[in-house]
């Protein structure tokens, strides 16, 4: 009985959330490394402790998550490594729990960033999603809290949101688990290039704010050599962003990206695709 | 007439973003909440010493100070309903 049940599910969710093994805080080398990121109080650390198996400390209430907290999950033979950010309403923030997200967001080079969103204030955890959007086309969405916008008798339609948004979306009752299955799927083909991901990007530059742009990122390149997302940084700087500023005047956006690398050193080179 | 501002709209009354006068973080900040000309705003509560008032934005609550508040110019929005 049992050779035949697990053969008729082969396919369906319950079967993959059996392969998921949670690693808790045991992560050596990972194939993966995974970004959860999202607006303060959408349910990122629930997320992280039902795929890890960690308990890291879960409130309703914003601005908890302080530092990053890492952990670990093993699905279908591959191992990866999560990371929870602290909430943040948006990349172009000020405040060092926000900036802690940031900084990862954009220079820790994450194989996937998750972003969590709270379904029933779908509008305004647009604009951090848009935002991440601009800087990594290997994104999935955590379209959380699902039940609770049902009972406001919100309905969103996903399906249409992943296409406008060109990335996957999954709805999720994580509180419930709900969508954890589909969640592990999706970062999985995006992770391993499975999912070709179209992410809407809004802004279309003219040609003269291309020009300056181009010079400033060879400028940014030169100073620091294989910095990712050099042209979010010179965007921030012809924005007058002062903390930009100050992080390149200090020279502490080269130690930002060499800190960062050497926390996720232990990732191991991703395995080999067998053909 | 001079121009209302955000900080002027009483409470339980709604208006409508016209434009943002603040520059930088603060500008950047008021965006990231959501409050972008023609964004529809409530002023819901004053906190008991008057500053800062809380706005209900796209379904938030935000509890602005009158300094922030001021920089943002607004039109009344006769009988709109948030």
């Amino acid at each position: 009985m049992t050779a035949q049940t697990v053969k008729l599910c082969e396919t369906c969710p319950a079967y993959d959330a059996s392969a998921l093994k949670r690693l808790g805080v045991k992560v050596g080398a990972a194939n993966y490394v995974v970004a959860l990121a999202g607006n303060p109080n959408t349910g990122k650390s629930t997320i992280f402790n039902a795929l890890t198996g960690l308990r890291q400390h879960v409130g309703n209430w914003p601005g908890k998550t302080v530092a990053r907290a890492e952990g670990g999950y093993d699905f279908n033979d591959r191992q990866y490594k999560l990371i929870d950010l602290p909430g943040t309403y948006s990349l172009l923030s000020t405040s060092v729990d926000e900036e802690i997200a940031r900084d990862f967001i954009l220079f820790g080079k994450p194989d996937v960033t998750i972003v969590v969103v709270d379904s029933t204030r779908l509008e305004r955890n647009l604009n951090l999603t848009l935002q991440i959007l601009e800087i990594t086309d290997r994104v999935v969405v955590a379209l959380n809290l699902i039940d609770e916008a049902q009972r406001h008798g919100i309905q969103v339609d996903a399906r249409h949101l992943s296409r406008r948004l060109g990335v996957p979306v999954i709805p999720m009752a994580a509180r419930r688990l709900q969508g954890i299955p589909e969640l592990l799927q999706a970062v999985e083909q995006v992770a391993k290039g499975l999912y070709t991901t179209r992410p809407h990007r809004v802004h279309q530059f003219g040609a003269k704010l291309e020009r300056a742009l181009n010079g400033l990122i060879a400028q940014i390149e030169q100073e620091y050599p294989g910095l990712p997302n050099a042209r979010w940084v010179a965007l921030r700087l012809l924005d007058a962003d002062a903390s930009i500023e100050q992080a390149i005047r200090d020279h502490r956006l080269g130690e930002l990206n060499r800190d960062i690398e050497a926390a996720s050193t232990e990732k191991a080179a991703p395995a080999e695709v067998v053909a | 007439m001079t121009q209302l501002t955000l900080d002027q709209l009483e409470i339980g009354s709604i208006a409508v973003v016209r434009r943002l006068n603040a520059g930088g973080a603060i500008r950047d900040r008021l965006m990231d909440m959501g409050l972008l000309p023609g964004t529809l705003v409530l002023a819901e509560f004053r906190s008991p010493l008057g500053d800062p008032v809380a706005y209900r934005i796209r379904g938030a609550l935000i509890a602005l100070r009158r300094s922030q508040a001021r920089e943002v110019e607004i039109d009344l929005s006769e009988g709109a309903r948030e």
